[in-house]
């Protein structure tokens, strides 16, 4: 027999709000995150703004011990741990005693990259032939796992413990991969998220690429611009977001919040053949990823009432619309509700697909479907498409029932997750 | 014993302490790993924070000796005598 699977906890660490309360805020009342970075300035980036959570001494001793922060130099750590210890406490969930691991309980924490001023001040060391100096936590800072075992140890977790990477599709696939490893009875709880270290070598690369908008340095906020005419390209950024998955019956034994269901959906790849490539989707692929998501949880395309997109402000924004318009056949005014929380915080990278993923599970809570900001002027392509007040410039009340949620990344890979209210 | 670096090592050592050893535990005899329970792991940054508060180098060797507080200081002693000469 399967397992039903809910969400009972959320943690988030967003360029526009650290913890549930601000982040909800921020989401309802269209409060941008994003921000000149004068770092990316002094190194002469092209774009010199992005999305980082703000994050005080005072705040990470409530996270870290003294020794653990001794040298901490990997961001993505940081944000990850503040989530993941904030979802599993909202979700009313105490850390294992020390004498014997929680076997029902698990991580899977996604990330791109971890602990990259921690690996620069290493190249430093060993290049200048000081490796003695390293010290002790080179390796847990810089290990693309660091983070699901800095949480598997601070949860006493004695399940499975991993970290998933897939770009930017990252956090909609470590909830999906929980979902999995729950619905088939071999775990009872897992710690899903993923997060995003901060900073101008994670965002470098992008810079060099030239899909980094240029001209918004002196006006941030309205940098991110998903779905409107005037996308010049999407903003950094970084953070973390982390979700308790947990099985049903477990959910109703603990009699914990239950925030919503996640019915089911999909993963796969377009393989980067016909019009897809390392970093252009194949939209057979995406359409597919899609349909599949929906026939898993067993839902038609008329029940989905709204829709988060990946939507990161480029070019492809128009694509990627005419994509689920194609996938759920439907369009005009009988298109679902959509939106791009990447308006008010840029694009989070790894930590994209959890952040947005916790915003699009918030809607059910707050009977809100959040704004759009800075798409005012609507993509024409797009307007063509899908009616205009599908969507919302700012917050309205609406009480979704089944929302559809989708991250891409590059290699060319697609992942979308169904969410629906909670009903006792 | 000369207090000052004795006062200088405890002060480096506190940091690495588990949640349930307090500074008082430290003693001249007390073994890092074994009575003071300091992950094996951080002797490592204990030695790099001694050689950054006294200015001196460590070899391998010396830090193989190092298994208590007084081997630390009777190290500490020496290579600061070395670089005196």
């Amino acid at each position: 027999m399967e397992d039903r699977v809910v969400i009972t906890g959320l943690g988030v660490c967003a360029p526009n709000g650290t913890g549930l309360k601000e982040f909800t805020e921020s989401l309802e009342k269209g409060i941008s995150g994003i921000s000149f970075q004068p770092d990316l300035a002094d190194l002469n980036f092209g774009c010199q703004i992005a999305g980082k959570p703000t994050v005080d001494n005072d705040l990470l001793k409530n996270y870290f011990s003294d020794l653990q922060l001794k040298d901490l130099k990997a961001s993505g750590l940081v944000y990850g741990v503040i989530a993941g210890m904030d979802a599993w406490n909202d979700a009313g969930l105490t850390r294992a005693e020390r004498e014997q691991p929680e076997w029902d309980n698990g991580v899977m924490f996604g990330t791109g990259v971890s602990g990259v001023d921690k690996f620069r001040d290493s190249v430093y060391l060993i290049d200048d032939k000081n490796v003695r100096r390293l010290g002790s936590t080179t390796v847990i800072q810089t290990m693309a796992s660091g983070i699901s075992a800095y949480l598997g140890g601070i949860l006493g977790a004695g399940n499975q413990v991993t970290t998933n990477s897939s770009a930017c599709t990252t956090g909609t696939e470590s909830i999906l991969m929980a979902f999995e490893r729950i619905k088939y009875g071999k775990a009872k709880r897992i710690l899903a998220g993923s997060t995003s270290d901060s900073g101008p070598y994670v965002w470098g690369g992008f810079d060099a690429m030239r899909i980094l908008p240029r001209k918004y340095n002196d006006n941030p906020t309205q940098a991110s611009r998903p779905m409107s005419a005037t996308a010049a390209g999407f903003v950094p950024g970084s953070g973390a977001g982390a979700l308790v998955l947990e099985s049903l019956d477990s959910a109703l034994k603990r009699n914990a919040h239950i925030y919503a269901e996640v019915l089911g959906g999909h993963i796969n790849s377009g393989g980067q053949t016909g019009e897809g490539s390392m970093t252009a989707p194949n939209s057979e692929a995406v359409q597919r990823c899609i349909k599949q998501a929906m026939k898993d949880a067993n839902v038609q395309p008329t029940a989905i009432d709204s829709i988060n997109g990946h939507l990161t402000a480029t070019t492809k924004d128009s694509l990627e619309i005419e994509n689920w318009s194609k996938a759920l056949e439907r369009k005009g005014v009988d298109f679902p509700y959509v939106n791009s929380f990447k308006s008010l915080f840029g694009h989070c990278l790894s930590a994209a697909g959890s952040i947005e993923c916790i915003g699009a599970v918030l809607q059910f809570q707050e009977n809100k479907i959040f704004g759009n900001i800075n798409c005012e002027d609507i993509h024409p392509s797009i307007a063509s498409l899908i009616a205009q007040n599908k969507i919302p410039q700012k917050t309205i009340d609406f009480a979704p029932e089944i929302t559809a949620k989708a991250s891409f990344g590059f290699g060319d890979v697609n992942a979308c997750v169904i969410f629906k209210r909670y009903k006792k | 014993m000369n207090k000052e670096h004795y006062d200088k090592l405890k002060e480096i050592v506190k940091v690495y302490l588990p949640e349930d050893v307090s500074v008082e535990a430290i003693t001249e005899e007390s073994n890092f790993t074994q009575e003071l329970n300091i992950n094996s792991a951080n002797l490592v940054d204990i030695i790099l924070d001694v050689e950054d508060e006294f200015d001196i180098m460590l070899e391998n060797d010396d830090m193989n000796e190092m298994q208590t507080v007084k081997d630390a200081l009777k190290i500490i002693e020496q290579k600061l005598q070395e670089k005196e000469n």
